[in-house]
């Protein structure tokens, strides 16, 4: 009798497994293998302003958000306003990456809807974009003072993940 | 109003449904006539009511009833009347609906056609799938009914998915549906049996040509969808390896050992409760297969759009169905006599290895689609497995397969002549190496894969002879049983020749072509004439005139297209395929390059593909083969005295 | 008009071939297809390379296959690796330290992975194991609980049934 109850016990299991990945996984959710690793180094020309530059490595010290949007971007248009209210607090410095979009839509964009960035980067060809690993925008990356990649939001930044990760995360890597 | 209808006949077959699970299998118990016979009552009036709502549908989609949620979503007024049809089980609750039909008429066909069978079995039976079918509506009724209605009406629908809007959709889901659904009547005779305690080698004769029949849907189905694939994708491929492809695959593997162990079953009662096992099994990897693409735990580019709520459902509904039997199973099964005895070497033991063969190929098949969701429940990261991981290790597997094709039937039951099948298959054997060594060099350069699976093929077709002259000339006839299985397998001899050939001596050319430019590829001529806007019921289109010619001499024109459908942002490609027995040329326009200089000109993409369309030919004999071996006539015999024959 | 000298032309016949010159010039200059690609030899490679990856953007393709605009510039960057000089390792180690295991269709060889790639032969070991002990169990059931012989009448029944058959060819 034992032996003919091997199949229903693998069943079983594979019954638990599914119901499991059913309930708590999100196939399509890509995790970031540079958690934990410091944030490629880029040096890009600002979109508002061409002739100055931005590079991470001039954030060295500080904890830091950077935002990877686009004007052609439908779902930043979400979270852009939790931005926007965000910036406003002044509780980490927010810089923008703006990925492959032309200059003139960049600066539209953030003159109509808002522009809660110290400077946005202007990554036309996308380049950066691939080194940090950028599949959906829009992303958020935070850095702490050591330049590395501590935390990444993948998708619109909501007031949920705000307020359960990013912030606390961000205060935490505060105080080291 | 006939929306409505059309819900209201589907709560009604929910009631039917229940009475057919239920009232048989007490009519079983207390031994009376009236209530057994009930069940086929039951079946029929459920297939008209579910007829009927599926007639509601599909008239809501013709008429472009735009309050229905359902046809909103996936149909439009510009979309041709066929493709409004096709519509029906363009998405998810639809397609459900479609599998309800099925299984009702599968359950209608058993029901009218099984008069010789004892009364009893046939309670069993329908009871069974009434308890499925009663599952199936439940899940409709509660979380898919397509009969939703949309206030205010939509003033037009958002149109089916380009993708869809081919013949394609027109079959391959009936298709693919009416096997996979099939395996459930092959589920029930096996519940039937282990509920009546009654296994034995007459169950197996009645359950085979149900079996037989799902299993030619089913590979109809598969092969279908991947030729649709192929003429429609625009890329040239075929096959994926893609979750929901191998959702359907894998119930195929476990429906063919199905099909040889049931042989065995009927011919030597031998084998009981593994084919029990095998019958649960098939009809468990349809249940899955259907969880897969409807619960979104898996990306795949055939996937409906997904709803945990659904996901539960289906799995609920998996798990009470399947635990459900595999406890009778493990209850029943150690009571169930042995069969005849078979030495080592005897056709026997060879259907058993190809049982393990098949068996082992679907499971690693389901490991390697199950594997990336066991990784991340357990938190060790994503995976993704893809391709290159099924094909080193489902091909493997295949080569001892291919191989006992040629030896199995020319093996005797019960006690195989090594020395007898030596002498008749050396020759085909030594066939098989010339043609292995020899035939790669015809059509390029020698790998050993190709040498291969051309000494495998061959073999098999060799053997086949080898088996029929036997035969023929021992006997002077054989039944169409004999006949089917041969053709089954030469079928699969052409199978594998058309994938060799094509993965080892396909080539492609990507090129630019202005008007008046010529590409050559695999001894074809292709010059580009033009391209010209075209307008379409439904989608405006860029045509290409293309001319093929071959050693100078013009063939025929083919008109590659770029389609931009007004509901999708999407452009769709429709390849131009030159199809032939030996090759096909397939051509398809890339994007316009041209603009910047005036030139005109595109990128297109031209492939020479020997022997592509034997894949599907393979599939179709196989079909074929199937047919053949449920028309044999002792499937017909009526009655008789062989309703309790001892096994 | 003037004698004919074969060797010289008319402006008319000089028109005439001038013409015909332009004609099978211009038919000429239908040319055969220029590649897509710059340099075959590297497409080649790079399409070998990205049939191994997945396109994270599409629902399940190929990073060759795909048109979505992100698989374009990861194509491109391939090419150029290529043509840096990079291995197809080195290039692959490019794809996963930017966007992880995930991107790969051929899973690595890591111990999360053993089960993966070891468990179809580990199934086949294990069901041939089971045959055989399977074949030994029956054969010794069949030894000690021998199906009984026909009776008399069976036989006769027997006998009967084959010379139907017998006489039915």
């Amino acid at each position: 009798m034992k032996r003919f109850l091997i199949p229903l016990a693998i069943f079983l299991l594979l019954v638990a497994i599914l119901g499991y990945a059913l309930l708590n996984l999100d196939p399509r959710e890509v995790p970031s293998p540079l958690i934990g690793k410091p944030a490629p180094a880029f040096d890009l020309p600002q979109l508002a302003q061409p002739e100055q530059k931005f590079s991470p490595a001039s954030m060295r010290g500080r904890v830091w958000l950077l935002n990877v949007w686009a004007s052609w971007c439908v779902s930043c248009r979400e979270e852009h306003p939790v931005l926007v209210q965000f910036s406003r607090t002044g509780t980490v410095p927010l810089y923008g990456l703006n990925y492959k979009d032309a200059r003139a839509d960049g600066l539209r964009w953030l003159a109509q809807f808002g522009d809660p960035y110290i400077a946005s980067a202007f990554d036309n060809d996308g380049r950066v974009g691939i080194d940090y690993g950028v599949y959906g925008v829009p992303e958020t990356y935070v850095i702490d003072k050591a330049g590395v990649i501590r935390y990444k939001q993948i998708g619109p930044v909501t007031p949920e993940a705000l307020e359960k990760k990013i912030l606390p995360l961000v205060k935490e890597l505060e105080k080291s | 109003m006939i929306p409505e209808i059309g819900l209201f006949a589907l709560c009604l077959a929910l009631f039917f449904a229940a009475v057919q699970g239920v009232v048989p299998l007490v009519g079983v118990g207390r031994n009376s006539a009236s209530l057994m016979s009930l069940g086929r009552s039951a079946a029929q009036g459920q297939w008209l009511l579910i007829a009927i709502a599926f007639g509601c549908l599909t008239y809501a989609f013709v008429a472009n009833d735009f309050s229905v949620a359902y046809v909103a979503e996936h149909s439009n007024s510009a979309l041709p009347l066929a493709y409004r049809v096709a519509a029906v089980w363009g998405g998810h609750e639809g397609s459900l609906l479609l599998w309800a039909l099925m299984l009702a008429s599968w359950t209608l066909a058993v029901s009218l056609l099984s008069r010789a069978l004892p009364e009893a079995m046939v309670a069993r039976v329908m009871a069974v799938l009434g308890l499925v079918s009663f599952g199936f509506l439940l899940f409709i009724v509660t979380t898919s009914s397509p009969f939703e209605r949309l206030l205010p009406a939509a003033a037009d629908g958002r149109d089916l998915n380009p993708l869809l809007q081919d013949p394609g959709l027109v079959i391959h889901p009936p298709m693919l549906y009416m096997g996979y659904v099939g395996f459930s009547v092959a589920f029930a005779f096996a519940i039937a049996a282990l509920l009546s305690g009654q296994l034995d080698a007459a169950w197996a004769r009645w359950s085979r040509p149900w079996t037989t029949t799902a299993w030619v849907f089913l590979t109809l189905g598969v092969g279908l969808g991947s030729g649709w694939a192929y003429y429609t994708l625009g890329w040239g491929g075929w096959w994926f390896w893609d979750p929901v492809e191998n959702a359907s695959f894998m119930p195929w593997l476990v429906g063919t050992a199905l099909v040889h162990s049931l042989a065995v079953t009927e011919k030597r009662g031998a084998f009981k409760n593994w084919t029990v096992l095998l019958a649960i099994g098939a009809f468990s990897l349809s249940l899955l297969g259907t969880f897969l693409v409807r619960s979104g735990v898996l990306t795949s580019v055939h996937a409906f759009a997904s709803d945990p709520r659904r996901g539960i459902f289906i799995l609920l509904f998996l798990a009470v169905v399947i635990g459900a039997s595999l406890f009778l199973f493990a209850w029943r099964a150690p009571k169930v006599g042995l069969g005849g005895r078979f030495a080592l070497i005897s056709r026997e033991t060879l259907l058993l290895v190809n049982n393990v063969l098949l068996v082992v190929a679907a499971g690693s098949v389901l490991l390697g689609t199950l594997y990336p969701l066991f990784i991340d429940a357990l938190g060790l990261g994503k995976l993704s497995v893809g391709p290159p991981y099924f094909q080193t290790v489902f091909v493997p597997l295949m080569v001892p397969l291919l191989f006992l094709i040629g030896l199995g039937p020319s093996a005797r039951w019960k006690e195989a002549s090594v020395s007898d099948l030596k002498v008749r298959l050396g020759w085909a054997f030594g066939l098989a190496l010339i043609a292995g060594v020899g035939l790669p060099f015809l059509f390029g350069n020698w790998s050993p894969m190709v040498a291969l699976s051309l000494l495998l093929a061959t073999w098999i077709l060799a053997a086949t002879v080898v088996d029929i002259r036997h035969r023929l000339k021992s006997a002077g006839r054989a039944p169409a049983s004999f006949w089917g299985m041969h053709l089954a397998h030469v079928g699969i001899a052409v199978f594998v020749i058309g994938v060799t050939l094509v993965k080892g001596y396909e080539s492609e050319k990507d090129v630019r072509m202005a008007p008046g430019d010529t590409v050559h590829v695999g001894g074809y001529s292709v010059r580009l004439i033009g391209v010209k806007e075209a307008m379409g019921p439904n989608y405006r289109a860029m045509v290409g005139e293309v001319e093929l010619s071959e050693g100078g001499r013009v063939l025929r024109s083919l008109h590659p297209e770029k389609r931009n459908y007004f509901s999708s942002q999407m452009p769709m490609t429709e390849a131009a395929i030159d199809t032939g027995i030996f090759r096909d040329v397939y051509v398809s326009l890339g994007e316009p390059v041209g603009e910047a200089d005036g030139s005109g000109a595109w990128s297109v993409r031209v492939h020479h593909k020997p022997f592509v369309d034997w894949i599907w030919a393979g599939c179709f004999l196989m079909a074929l083969g199937g047919v053949l071996a449920v028309a044999d006539r002792r499937y017909r015999l009526k009655g008789k005295s062989n309703n309790g024959n001892p096994s | 008009m003037t004698a004919r000298n074969p060797l010289v032309m008319t402006n008319m016949k000089r028109l005439f071939v001038l013409f015909l010159l332009l004609l099978v010039a211009t038919l000429g200059w239908a040319k055969e297809a220029a590649p897509m690609a710059e340099d075959v030899a590297v497409e080649k490679r790079m399409v070998a390379i990205s049939d191994e990856l997945r396109c994270l953007v599409c629902q399940n393709e190929s990073l060759s296959g795909s048109h979505a605009e992100l698989a374009q510039d990861l194509r491109r960057e391939i090419r150029e690796m290529i043509k840096a000089g990079k291995s197809d390792q080195q290039i692959m180690d490019f794809m996963v330290d930017r966007y992880g295991d995930f991107v790969r269709y051929r899973p690595p060889m890591k111990a999360t992975t053993y089960l993966l790639w070891f468990g179809p032969f580990l199934l086949l070991a294990a069901a041939v194991v089971a045959l055989i002990l399977y074949l030994r169990r029956r054969s010794a059931r069949l030894d000690l609980d021998p199906q009984p012989a026909l009776t008399a009448d069976e036989k006769k029944r027997a006998e009967a049934l084959l010379q139907q058959v017998e006489n039915k060819r």
